[in-house]
């Protein structure tokens, strides 16, 4: 994966907490990592990806940045259910707007909320994965990116 | 008031939208969940104006807006959606969308979208 295709991932990411919240995210260095030890946090929104790319995308965080993030935009009632909500928005900003720069091919599931860790189905084995560690107000969050291209 | 029904599967955006239409001159008459949830609130609530989401499970929102147009193309619809590629507005567009608001958006720009949408509608 190109470090142009991470940015347009790490820009999804800044631009949704610019527009979300009163304070922007810090951004850390993307690393890669083995998917049978996958980076998480307790809630994973997870989007499927088909088109010219195939895998994943997730964003994955602590509850505590969710019921925070939850009261930025406004959202007093910070349910389990609306926590699952907010992880998989995040995830379906961040991949959708993607498309802005791989155009209307890059099609995006709707998102898989999780408590806890990914499947195997969920995240391929046989991949690696890049992390975009993010930090945000006091907390550590991560926007994980498992895409191989279709031709290949 | 304007009747307005708002159509996202969040629950978060769901409410969010009906916060900040809520004191404005929009009457929020219904939350829809997905594109078939949307079509039946269309028939009961009568809507002058619909907020769609595009990627929503059962019924996506290209398709909910093409429905909503056969059956009532006064009713102005703002697509409110991450889909950010210029092909996925068009396409709205084409279908008989009015407008186009990209997540994530902050509630200025939501007011101002949909303040344009309803510019010269006669109730």
């Amino acid at each position: 994966m190109s470090e142009e295709t991470l940015k347009v991932f790490i820009d999804g990411v800044v631009n949704y907490f610019r527009h979300t919240s009163d304070k922007d995210v810090k951004v850390g260095s993307p690393y890669l990592v083995e998917n049978t030890h996958p980076t998480v946090f307790d809630y994973t929104g997870i989007i499927g990806v088909s088109g010219p790319y195939k895998g994943t995308v997730y964003f994955t965080a602590p509850k505590i940045l969710l019921k925070h993030l939850l009261l930025s935009l406004g959202e007093h009632e910070t349910s389990n259910e609306n926590i699952l909500d907010i992880v998989g928005e995040v995830a379906n900003t961040i991949s959708g707007n993607a498309r802005s720069e791989f155009g209307q091919e890059f099609m995006i599931s709707v998102p898989v909320m999780i408590e806890g860790p990914p499947t195997s189905i969920q995240m391929p084995q046989e991949l690696r994965s890049y992390v975009i560690p993010i930090y945000w107000k006091a907390y550590s969050a991560a926007v994980v990116i498992c895409l191989e291209s279709s031709s290949s | 008031m304007l009747r307005l029904l708002i159509v996202d599967d969040s629950n978060i955006i769901r409410r969010r939208i009906e916060r900040t239409c809520s004191a404005s001159k929009f009457e929020v008459v219904g939350l829809a969940s997905n594109g078939l949830e949307a079509l039946s609130m269309v028939s009961r609530k009568d809507p002058h104006v619909v907020t769609m989401d595009l990627t929503m499970p059962k019924m996506d929102g290209i398709e909910c807006v093409e429905k909503i147009m056969k059956r009532n193309s006064a009713i102005r619809i703002l697509v409110v959606s991450a889909l950010s590629d210029i092909e996925t507005g068009i396409l709205a567009l084409e279908k008989g969308a009015r407008g186009f608001l990209c997540k994530p958006f902050d509630d200025d720009q939501l007011k101002r979208a949909l303040n344009e949408l309803v510019e010269g509608l006669d109730v």
